[in-house]
């Protein structure tokens, strides 16, 4: 290590470096191609599948699955495993109910597809709120991830690392759009991919076999906890504890109703349902499901790989640990000092720029996606009620994206000494309990109306956050009280089921005028989203 | 190629659209109640029964819950590719000749 709090030094700075270089040399390419708003949003629809999927997959896989996952496993072994499988049977779902109809029906936003049959302005701003809501949620935890990580690879003081986090996605939607928003996450999945491979790779070849790898990595937890004074049969059972499931599922009610909310919440985040618009069709539109899939689960084998390796090679290594016996830096650096044990200082400084490129790659799709719902829904559709011009929309979506970026950076800030750890599964909850039962009703349940849509929706939202809110995670863990009010984890389990029961209600009670409308175009959306008929084309180039 | 209202509806009447619709509408319901029940089973494995997920799998260190574990990364996997399959095979083939008759 060339700096033991911290910073990583010049091949870290000079491969961030080159990263910055390139995704600005992109950015400026895309910004010549980026001229009217289906460039913007969508990049002309001209992505191809496999591209599409790279992209998703770039998208997905966060700092916080990277580092996060295999610090998890580093920690605590299996458990770590039991939440990236969570998050990858989201996949299957989307493409099973929502990818083809996605594209077929819409253009820009999923507020297009949700508000297909219904009054335009109720359903676009309830979407568009959902759709502040779930980003804004999502960033705040990226930007403090990303500050505190920036803080600890390269030694930038915490502001600083945020400053620039906010600035470099700013330039990428701003002038690039879709299309530079789209290659940058397809740069940084396949350096991100290609890091974890050679290190997984590199952790087995040293070991011969996965097993010789478990039984390494048992051996060397038990040693700890004998050091640490456990007795013989202790230590071993601490050893062996890491093979299978530990504290991280706590009561089958929680661990239920996370698994509902990482499930059906992947089917209803906005930035990632945004994607489907920019493939040309429906075919390309599951092409690209099926490659996100492979790269994402591809992926999560290799950090359990990663952790276990870190356990061996990091975790008994005194160069990586404090006096005390804890990771140096934190445990989120489990994967980062994985890669100097296996490479040097120059992969360290390899996979410390790659972290750093996947939090960019996923705040700029995050804030395009919240600035699309400013512009196109809530601006172009309820504002100007479809009457405005692209340029007006466009120059709209330019100014959102610099405040949302402020906002980040701001809350980035504010929110550095908060536990930020129940954010990212608050987006997930919400995204599960509006988007994902709205979307689901409108497109397949001919009686859904405009007001069960916004009710359900609306109920669904406010219920995963006022039940988050007085859950253990903000209730006693930020607030500060005592005992909370919600004992469970996640709220989907209650408030998607809500959000289903009350779109069911209020639309089967729905007398007025503008229900019978919302029924009637039902079959001619149904066929549309089924066959692609009138669905929107890619542009030309 | 926008088409009016009535004419989709006349096309949700052809019995070959409907017999497509309900044939892919199956396929995707199916595969989403195996990945629900193979993922919620392995939550409700790990909520209820640790020790058997924590058991040996063949005397040595790897663990029963390993292969349970990846195997529901690869099922996932496995049922993309099966609805992928099927579509690219057989269901884009109905939809285009279905759209192509409407269309004349």
């Amino acid at each position: 290590m060339t700096g033991s709090g911290g910073g990583t030094g010049w091949p870290a700075l000079a491969m961030f470096g080159c990263f910055v270089l390139l995704t600005l040399a992109i950015t400026r390419w895309a910004a010549r191609r980026t001229r009217t708003a289906a460039d913007f949003y969508a990049a002309g629809g001209g992505i191809t599948g496999f591209q599409n999927g790279l992209a998703i997959a770039g998208d997905f896989m966060s700092a916080a699955s990277f580092l996060g996952i295999s610090a998890q496993i580093f920690a605590d072994g299996y458990d770590g495993l039991i939440y990236s499988i969570g998050f990858l049977v989201g996949w299957p779902i989307v493409l099973f109910l929502m990818a083809e109809r996605l594209r077929n029906l819409g253009r820009f936003t999923f507020a297009d597809v949700a508000s297909f049959r219904f009054a335009q302005t109720p359903v676009r701003t309830l979407a568009a709120m959902s759709t502040l809501l779930v980003v804004l949620f999502y960033l705040i935890a990226q930007m403090v991830g990303a500050g505190q990580l920036i803080r600890l690879l390269f030694g930038l003081p915490y502001p600083y690392a945020v400053a620039i986090v906010g600035v470099m996605m700013t330039l990428y939607v701003l002038f690039g759009g879709m299309l530079a928003t789209t290659w940058v996450q397809i740069v940084k999945a396949v350096l991100l991919l290609g890091a974890a491979s050679f290190m997984a790779t590199a952790v087995l070849w040293q070991f011969g076999s996965p097993e010789a790898l478990f039984a390494r990595a048992v051996q060397a937890k038990a040693a700890a906890a004998a050091a640490k004074g456990a007795a013989p049969a202790e230590a071993l059972a601490a050893g062996r504890a890491i093979m299978g499931p530990g504290g991280f599922i706590k009561d089958p009610v929680s661990a239920i109703s996370l698994g509902l909310a990482l499930m059906f919440g992947t089917a209803g985040l906005p930035h990632i349902l945004m994607r489907f618009f920019t493939v040309p069709d429906a075919r390309a539109a599951r092409t690209s499901v099926l490659w996100a899939t492979g790269w994402i689960g591809y992926f999560y084998l290799l950090t359990f790989v990663i952790g276990f390796g870190a356990i061996v090679l990091v975790g008994t290594d005194p160069r990586y640990l404090d006096a005390a016996g804890a990771l140096r830096g934190g445990g989120n650096m489990a994967a980062v000092h994985l890669a100097h044990a296996i490479g040097g200082d120059l992969f360290l400084g390899f996979v410390s720029a790659v972290a750093f490129a996947t939090i960019l790659a996923v705040v700029a799709g995050l804030t395009l996606s919240g600035a699309s719902a400013v512009s196109h829904d809530l601006y172009a559709s309820v504002f100007r009620r479809g009457r405005a011009d692209q340029a007006a929309e466009l120059r709209v979506s330019r100014v959102t994206v610099v405040a949302l970026a402020l906002v980040a950076i701001a809350l980035g800030i504010l929110f550095e000494k908060q536990n930020v750890a129940f954010m990212v599964s608050l987006a997930f909850a919400m995204a599960a309990s509006a988007n994902f039962p709205v979307l689901l009703l409108s497109l397949l349940w001919r009686g859904c109306t405009t007001r069960g849509v916004v009710a359900g929706g609306a109920v669904g939202l406010a219920l995963a956050l006022g039940l988050t809110i007085l859950s253990p995670a903000i209730w006693v863990t930020v607030l500060g009280h005592g005992a909370a009010i919600f004992p469970y984890g996640s709220p989907a389990l209650f408030s998607m089921p809500a959000a289903f029961a009350t779109i069911w209600l209020v639309s089967r009670l729905d007398r007025s005028g503008r229900a019978a409308v919302d029924r009637a175009g039902y079959v001619a959306q149904r066929v549309r989203s089924e066959t692609g008929i009138g669905a929107v084309k890619a542009s030309d180039h | 190629m926008e088409q009016g209202e009535a004419a989709l509806e006349r096309l949700a009447e052809d019995p070959r659209y409907r017999r497509l619709v309900r044939r892919r509408g199956r396929l995707g319901l199916a595969l989403t109640a195996v990945m629900l029940v193979a993922y919620l089973g392995f939550v409700l494995l790990v909520a209820f029964d640790k020790p058997l997920l924590a058991r040996s799998l063949a005397g040595g260190a790897t663990s029963l819950g390993i292969p349970i574990g990846l195997g529901v990364i690869l099922l996932a996997i496995a049922l993309t590719g099966i609805y992928v399959y099927r579509a690219n095979r057989e269901f884009d083939a109905e939809v285009a000749a279905i759209v192509a008759e409407a269309r004349r």
